[in-house]
């Protein structure tokens, strides 16, 4: 994520130029002449928002404020490979409208774009990947193939009557003669792998010197936390009409949503800590276990990440997820409120919570109140394979896989078929 | 209407009780504010039928609701106002994000509606009455109305189909049933399985609903609404939404022959029906397509032919072979619990809850139908032809169709939910390239990828997909609307 402060004269206009990026409001356009996301076929989701924070007075909350508190531009994305490879792509083939862009920025870029998008580099504090090593050419064969499979189908009758090991057989034999290119999977870079080894051994180390003194500290941690969950207040008032529908103005337009929310971490270290130490974790978990479709129970999520911004003062999460908002939200309450404690009650205004994990986003009025308020909108967002969820890019995968195997059971073959 | 009647029954619209079964004649009309003040006095001694009632014979009976227009234009304070729900004040049709969500575009868009489309009417009166008493209530009604400070703006016709509705499906065969004894807890392990008893706080306002917790509704100091009842959670406040719940109707045109005719096109001679029936996902007799389970379900089962169409879930039918996946009433109510697949035991539910090991990835897809229940209050208007009149070429158009109405308390996660998450969605359940087989718009998405498919999934596996499944429901007219309580109605009516 490259992040940098708008200049507030400049506002209104950066506004009008990511306008100009779509085709229509909440639809981009993915041949723009600033940013052509469509040309990049590395690039999964992209987006640039403006984060303008409608919550900065709920400071007052805790005796503080955060006076000329900047106005961020972001800029994310989830691409297959290095981040830094892809800044270099963009900086080299869209010089020209990156730089439009970024000249609203307080100090904008100077002879040398790629250095500056270095500059303003943030990494994320914890992020998700729905399906680990998937990249977007993969995407495309495997949708491909399962288009190709539904037609060979539809032409032929008989195949629905036919033992199904017999029928995988000819779908085989007819994807092997005209079926679209199915590439080998991508390697993994060596460099990952190093890279995920280090953060593994450093994370296990940092918790063997760490854990003795969180145990033995735990009952004053854990009355400390009681007492800050106790008295921190809530801020959850409706959000107004107009921020209802500035938001709502740009969704559903494709069966994925983006989502960008924005607020203040709650002042003090022990709140800080324990976000950090949550985020460890969080990161520990995409990484190592939620690989393969689901984030614990939720599967509509593509890519989601969180991000400190303003020295740890303020926190951006940003997501992409299947269906409505509302649905986004009952997934949230039904299946993982205790996630979503652990990590946004340190922020302020969140609804009450109990222990860290109970509580909290279990408020539904309350916890969609919180959600609405501090969503901001997703003024340019790209989707490299529009009208497929998460779902489906699963399934799709799993038919390829089924293809491609030597040998399946009549059991087996008939959930194979099912799947196409 | 058998059961013993709720606490506050005289305080309740008898439509959260009875869909008026005993009266099959019924006309709802659309009325326009014009004077504020015969408003308010016809609105303080308007015989509005309640549960209570019904204790007795009703020859006819009367319900009222009001629009956000309707409690504007009545005078009560923008501050009051303010506090019902977010969609209910926004209404159903002037905001585009919102049709987008319930897939009111294109044939189905707000400008084709024949009513509605500018916004709600002020008031819905539903007229019912036994069929000879109709007429001369309506005009009755209606002359007093008129003299009352109300212009009549639109009247809807309904008929009696006798219990079916315009396709030839036994209707309403499937209702969430309300517990009104207040007993039932919800949250607890019980829910992980699918349940149809659903607490009265999901229908009606100021009760607990399935989060345990109350809906956001009006609550006013208590000099200002003596007269209306404290709010049960914060008794120092009195609540305007108790007894009351929200009320969404729309009018939905069913075009019988292009139905019967595209089933009779799909199909060797005498299967139209079959097909029909795994469209819908019922028999046309109402019975389901799948055995019934020996273990009973919570909320099914007040008789023998409630037990008989109700008492099954998808569970053993998770592959679509018996009830395709995207049927109209898998999607309606795809009666999943909390926990789909069953995890039973605190290891088992922790490593279900935190997902780890290799879980179905489908299984999550619908969980906890408890949260998105709906009470369906709808009835048929036009002419009936049964189908395979309708399948004949020289077969008048009927003019048929639903004005669908239900009852819920939370529109976004009720009516908003089911119409936009399971109904269109063209991803419902892990599928692709197709939308509800009954009401979906059948519009493309945004790539161009088709939405008009239909997969019939085969003994082998396979899906049999049906291409360019034509539009059979559009949908021409609807709002919001709340169903006061009755202390409720006479306090939006006493004025400043």
């Amino acid at each position: 994520m490259v992040a940098a402060p708008i200049r507030p004269t400049q506002q209104a206009a950066l506004s009008a130029m990511l306008d100009s990026m779509n085709s229509a409001p909440g639809r981009v356009d993915p041949g723009n002449t600033v940013l052509p996301f469509g040309r990049y076929d590395r690039l999964h989701v992209a987006r640039f928002v403006i984060l303008q924070d409608e919550t900065l007075g709920d400071l007052a909350a805790y005796g503080t404020s955060f006076p000329n508190a900047p106005v961020w531009l972001v800029f994310l994305g989830d691409c297959d490979g290095a981040a830094d490879d892809m800044l270099r792509d963009f900086a080299t083939t869209a010089e020209t409208g990156l730089r439009s862009i970024f000249a609203h920025c307080d100090e904008p870029p100077g002879t040398d774009l790629l250095d500056w998008m270095r500059k303003h580099f943030v990494p994320p504090a914890a992020q998700y990947v729905n399906w680990a090593g998937r990249t977007v050419q993969q995407i495309r064969e495997e949708a491909a193939l399962h288009d190709f499979l539904q037609d060979c189908l539809a032409r032929d009758a008989t195949l629905l009557t036919q033992p199904a090991v017999f029928v995988r057989d000819r779908l085989l034999a007819e994807a092997q003669h005209a079926g679209p290119a199915l590439s080998p999977p991508a390697p993994t870079p060596p460099a990952w792998q190093r890279e995920r080894l280090l953060w593994l051994l450093t994370t296990v180390l940092a918790a063997i010197l760490l854990l003795p003194f969180l145990l033995v500290l735990s009952p004053l941690l854990l009355w400390q936390l009681r007492v800050r969950e106790r008295a921190d207040p809530v801020i959850t008032p409706r959000p107004t009409a107009a921020h209802l529908a500035a938001t709502s103005r740009l969704e559903d337009y494709d069966v994925t949503n983006p989502f960008s929310a924005f607020g203040s971490v709650k002042p003090g270290l022990f709140r800080l800590c324990t976000l950090l130490l949550v985020f460890r974790a969080l990161e520990f978990s995409t990484r190592f276990i939620y690989t393969r479709g689901r984030l614990a129970r939720v599967g509509t999520i593509h890519f989601a990440r969180w991000v400190f911004l303003d020295n740890r003062r303020r926190l951006l999460f940003a997501s992409n997820y299947d269906g409505s908002l509302d649905s986004y939200m009952d997934d949230f309450i039904n299946k993982v409120a205790f996630g979503l404690n652990l990590v946004f009650s340190n922020g302020i205004g969140w609804p009450r919570t109990r222990f860290l994990l109970l509580g909290g986003a279990s408020y539904e009025q309350e916890f969609k109140n919180f959600l609405h308020r501090h969503e901001v909108p997703t003024q340019v967002w790209y989707k490299a394979y529009p009208d497929l969820t998460a779902s489906n890019l699963a399934t799709n995968t799993q038919i390829r896989e089924g293809l491609q195997r030597e040998h399946m059971t009549e059991a087996e073959a008939r959930r194979w078929l099912a799947l196409i | 209407m058998t059961a013993t009647h709720p606490e506050e029954a005289d305080d309740i619209q008898a439509l959260l009780w009875s869909g008026y079964n005993a009266l099959p004649a019924a006309t709802f009309l659309l009325l326009r504010i014009q004077d504020r003040e015969a408003a308010r006095a016809w609105l303080r001694k308007a015989p509005v039928t309640t549960i209570g009632h019904l204790s007795t014979h009703q020859a006819t009976a009367l319900q009222i609701a009001l629009s956000a227009n309707g409690l504007i234009n009545l005078g009560i304070a923008e501050s009051v106002v303010g506090g019902f729900a977010p969609e209910f004040l926004s209404g159903m049709a002037t905001d585009e994000a919102r049709s987008r969500r319930l897939g009111d575009v294109g044939a189905n868009a707000p400008a084709n509606w024949r009513w509605g489309a500018q916004g709600e009417p002020d008031v819905l009166l539903l007229l019912y009455a036994e069929t000879a008493k109709l007429e001369t209530q309506v005009a009755g009604i209606a002359a007093t109305v008129k003299d009352s400070g109300f212009e009549v703006i639109g009247q809807l016709p309904t008929s009696d189909m006798g219990g079916k509705e315009p396709f030839g499906f036994v209707d309403g065969v499937s209702q969430p049933q309300i517990d009104w004894s207040g007993k039932r807890k919800p949250g607890t392990n019980a829910d992980l399985d699918y349940g149809n008893l659903i607490v009265r706080g999901e229908f009606l306002l100021g009760y607990q609903n399935e989060y345990g917790q109350y809906t956001d509704r009006p609550l006013l100091p208590d000099a200002a609404g003596a007269a209306l009842p404290r709010a049960e959670d914060q008794p120092g406040l009195r609540d305007l939404g108790r007894n009351g719940s929200y009320l969404v109707l729309r009018e939905l045109h069913q075009d019988v022959r292009g139905f019967w005719r595209f089933m009779a096109a799909q199909t060797d001679a005498g299967r139209a029906e079959t097909l029909a029936e795994h469209m819908i996902g019922r028999q046309l007799s109402g019975d389901p397509l799948l055995p019934l389970q020996a273990t009973p379900i919570r909320g099914v089962g007040r008789d023998a032919a409630d037990r008989a169409r109700n008492q099954f879930t998808y569970d053993g039918d998770a592959e679509g072979a018996r009830c395709p996946l995207g049927a109209h009433v898998r999607r309606a109510n795809p009666r999943t619990g909390d926990m789909p697949g069953g995890q039973r035991g605190l290891i088992a539910w922790l490593i279900r809850t935190l997902g780890i090991g290799r879980p179905d990835l489908r299984a999550d897809l619908m969980a906890s139908s408890r949260f998105h229940r709906i009470l369906r209050r709808g009835r048929e208007f036009g002419t009936w032809v049964p189908p395979d009149t309708a399948m004949q070429p020289d077969c008048p158009d009927p003019q048929s169709g639903l004005q669908f109405l239900c009852l819920n308390a939370n529109i976004s996660r009720q009516f908003e939910f089911v119409q936009n998450a399971w109904l269109s969605s063209t991803k419902f359940d892990g599928l692709a390239g197709e939308s509800d087989p009954v009401t979906g718009n059948r519009l493309p998405l945004r790539s161009g990828s088709a939405t008009d498919g239909f997969s019939l999934p085969q003994q082998n596996g396979a899906a049999r997909r049906l291409a360019t499944v034509p539009a059979f429901v559009t949908v021409r007219g609807g709002g919001y609307f709340f169903l006061p309580g009755v202390r409720a109605l006479r306090f939006l009516a006493q004025g400043d």
